[in-house]
């Protein structure tokens, strides 16, 4: 095997933008391009992931630049699994757009920056140096920007200007931590920040640096009193866009979040109490706050929300079993939630609205396709065969031992509000008798669709359940990775063995 | 904007900036300069026809849009990036170097080829974000 | 000097967050591109000031003998003021399209409830 294997699924997303660039104005040929690229990118990551799987943490030094020095890319087994869900759920969204995304917004480019988006995703994943992580997040974020002003209406702007503050601003508090933490350590990598932190004497100034991190990444990832942005925006762009932000862009915060606080921020009791005051209170916003929305995308966007408190509150405790819960509805939730945005994004299709006040008799008329997104509903309440059960049995076992019952509450609490919602959302949207709806000029309904655009509109759908329930059934062998995960956030010296292997 | 004086100077202006941002784009490996500087001045150079002459002739004299240059010039440092990658399995951006150098020119390596991506994709961007700036104001 | 620059420091980021505040939109760009200002000043200032030693290996010898100038926060600032500036020309359309679309540059009149988008 090639020494070199952790890059290409970084380079490969790079080379399809470029080479999308290049087919600017033929939107059928980006749109084979993109579907076969995104193929060939699940391929690339299942071989990362099988090689650090087997035999290890893999590194690479940038430009042959010795550790400390240069930028070093990491895959341990954290990176790779997230880099192969970024590929999984990067195919089921684009063979989704090529079907979804009305053609006069393809036209601008939306193939080549929505493959520039998961390169920003993958380089974030795969990274070692904070300063990079920082450059991997704008690539992000620029490209967030384009994919959710693409078709400049009305409503779209104004989300989009939310949006865009709200992030440029988490940037730069991200900037001004990066600025604090050099200057105590003088390092940017982060296997070598590992090292020297724990060491620095000045210990007021490493608070504040890890909660400039925190507040940072806490924007990106919305949690508690930072959400705000979201649910103003993540309603707004073709839901193809929605489904890939809801997915992963918010995943990638958390992600931030695990690396610092598991590596170079260690257990600290003022960090894990504010952890875990903002994991209880994001749990309990997000649930109430999807209660009272009408439109089936804002509620979906405060779920996005409450569920990111799972996380947290895994993180805050920080022991092996509540990592391993942690781990394991991070994996669950990037595949549901991006589900959850393209069948809102079907039902859109089907009724012309995503008002549930209008919405109503699916399940009358489309009894199959309802069968079908009852599937993700139930993975995503966590019902217990299915994915969403196994990593709460984790996180709770967790909360039991350290006599956490705040945490616990809300875990419950956040748990039983999700299945509320979605079981009035099923009612609402499936089984109520619906209004007749007047037909909308111009607009494509999913009935008048032709059979291959029908199937390109339900192939991802049931890829990603397939995934979820794979999640779910195969419980076993995603526990077994989650836990091996947990083990390797615990101790990060095989981190920091494998970036700087002169450091033994 | 269109002085006689203005656009007098900037058909002289024109070459001798695009001349001097290649200087500069040369100069970059070991003295201040390199691509982004050379890319911005080149851009310059063109802004500076469109002041003088409108928008109009400056995309005449251009003869293709400035986005064009985007895939190019990123292809070209993908390209100077990934090929130790792909041939000699040794890391990304590992600087490839001839043996021999050139007259004039000095040693050839990935590093200018890189630089000359730049260059190019920092015009294209830079150009397409003023002209389309002017176009809809 | 590093008093001096701490001072501007904690000037630039006290403005820009003032602007940012504001309800103009054309306010919070200018906001957003003085607080970036501020943190590349930020960079600079905690990356060490060493004047008059740049970072250059005098000829003959091997390593560093004297005492020099950090190079990685200039690399640092360098990218960031590049990121910048594509963020910043963007903003600048961004506004300038919503102010097209909803004929206002005030924050607040920004909140019309839309249901039905895709």
């Amino acid at each position: 095997m090639t020494q070199q294997l952790l890059l290409y699924p970084l380079l490969f997303q790079l080379f399809l933008s470029i080479l999308l660039m290049f087919f600017w104005t033929k939107i059928e040929t980006q749109k084979v391009i993109s579907i076969v690229g995104s193929c060939i990118a699940v391929f690339l990551s299942a071989l990362l992931f099988y090689e650090v799987w087997n035999f290890g943490t893999q590194t690479v030094q940038a430009a042959n630049w010795e550790a400390p020095y240069g930028i070093t890319f990491v895959a341990d087994t954290l990176s790779a699994t997230l880099v192969l869900l970024t590929s999984i759920a990067g195919l089921a969204v684009s063979l989704y757009s090529s079907a979804s995304v009305i053609p006069a917004r393809l036209r601008f480019g939306y193939f080549s920056i929505y493959h520039f988006l998961l390169l920003g995703l993958t380089g974030a994943f795969l990274t070692g140096d904070i300063f990079n992580l920082y450059v991997w997040f704008e690539i992000i974020i620029i490209s967030s920007f384009v994919l959710i002003t693409l078709g400049g209406e009305k409503a779209q702007i104004e989300g989009a200007v939310k949006y865009f503050t709200l992030n440029i601003l988490a940037s730069i508090i991200f900037l001004t931590a990066i600025a604090v933490l050099y200057g105590l350590a003088g390092s940017l990598n982060m296997a070598d920040l590992a090292v020297l932190v724990p060491q620095l004497e000045n210990r007021r100034l490493v608070e504040v640096a890890a909660i400039l991190f925190l507040v940072g990444f806490g924007i990106k990832s919305a949690v508690f009193p930072l959400y705000f942005w979201l649910p103003a925006s993540y309603h707004t762009p073709p839901s193809a866009v929605a489904a890939i932000f809801g997915g992963l862009l918010t995943k990638v915060g958390v992600y931030a979040l695990i690396r610092i606080f598991s590596l170079i921020f260690l257990k600290d009791v003022f960090l894990d109490e504010i952890l875990m005051v903002i994991a209880v209170l994001t749990l309990f916003s997000g649930a109430i706050g999807s209660l009272v929305q009408r439109n089936v995308r804002k509620a979906f966007s405060y779920l996005i929300i409450c569920h990111i408190g799972f996380m947290i509150g895994g993180l805050a405790m920080f022991t092996k079993v509540a990592l391993t819960g942690m781990v394991f509805y991070l994996i669950h939730d990037i595949m549901v939630k991006t589900n959850l945005f393209m069948i809102s994004g079907l039902i859109y299709r089907i009724k012309g609205t995503n008002n549930m006040k209008y919405l109503g008799d699916l399940y009358d008329k489309f009894p199959k396709l309802s069968f079908l997104m009852f599937i993700p509903f139930l993975s995503l309440i966590g019902v217990p065969p299915f994915s969403g059960f196994w990593p709460k049995i984790s996180l709770i076992l967790a909360t039991l031992e350290q006599k956490n019952y705040i945490l616990l509450g809300a875990i419950i609490f956040g748990s039983l509000l999700t299945l509320i919602i979605i079981a009035r959302l099923w009612s609402e949207v499936f089984w109520k008798k619906g209004e007749e709806l007047p037909v909308r000029k111009h607009f494509l309904y999913y009935q008048k669709m032709t059979n291959l655009k029908k199937v390109q509109f339900i192939a991802p759908i049931i890829m990603l359940t397939g995934v979820s329930l794979y999640i779910g059934f195969g419980a076993e062998h995603i526990q077994q990775l989650s836990s091996r995960i947990a083990s390797e956030l615990f101790d990060n010296t095989s981190y920091i063995e494998a970036v700087m292997p002169q450091n033994k | 904007m269109k002085t006689l004086i203005l656009r007098t100077a900037s058909n002289y202006l024109l070459p001798i900036l695009l001349l001097f941002s290649i200087f500069i784009l040369l100069r970059g490996h070991y003295l201040p300069g390199g691509g982004f500087v050379g890319g911005l001045i080149a851009s310059i150079a063109f802004v500076l026809h469109a002041f003088a002459n409108g928008l109009k002739d400056t995309k005449k004299l251009l003869k293709f849009h400035p986005g064009f240059l985007m895939p190019v010039g990123l292809a070209i440092s993908f390209l100077s990036g990934a090929l130790p990658v792909l041939v000699f399995d040794e890391p990304f951006m590992t600087g490839l170097w001839m043996h021999d150098a050139i007259p004039v020119l000095g040693k050839l390596g990935t590093a200018l080829f890189f630089d000359i991506g730049v260059y190019i994709v920092v015009q294209g961007v830079t150009l397409t974000i003023i002209f389309t700036i002017s176009e809809s104001a | 000097m590093e008093f001096l620059l701490a001072i501007i420091t904690g000037l630039l980021y006290a403005a820009g967050l003032y602007m940012m505040l504001r309800r103009s939109l054309v306010k919070l760009i200018i906001g957003l591109i003085i607080i970036s200002n501020g943190a590349n000043l930020l960079i600079f200032l905690l990356g060490r000031i060493t004047k008059g030693h740049p970072p250059i290996i005098p000829k003959g010898s091997e390593v560093f003998t004297e005492i020099y100038a950090d190079p990685v926060p200039q690399a640092l600032i360098l990218t960031a003021i590049v990121i910048s500036f594509g963020l910043q020309s963007f903003a600048i359309i961004l506004i300038k399209r919503a102010y097209q679309a909803v004929k206002t540059d005030d924050l607040d009149e920004m909140n019309t409830i839309e249901e039905d988008i895709r």
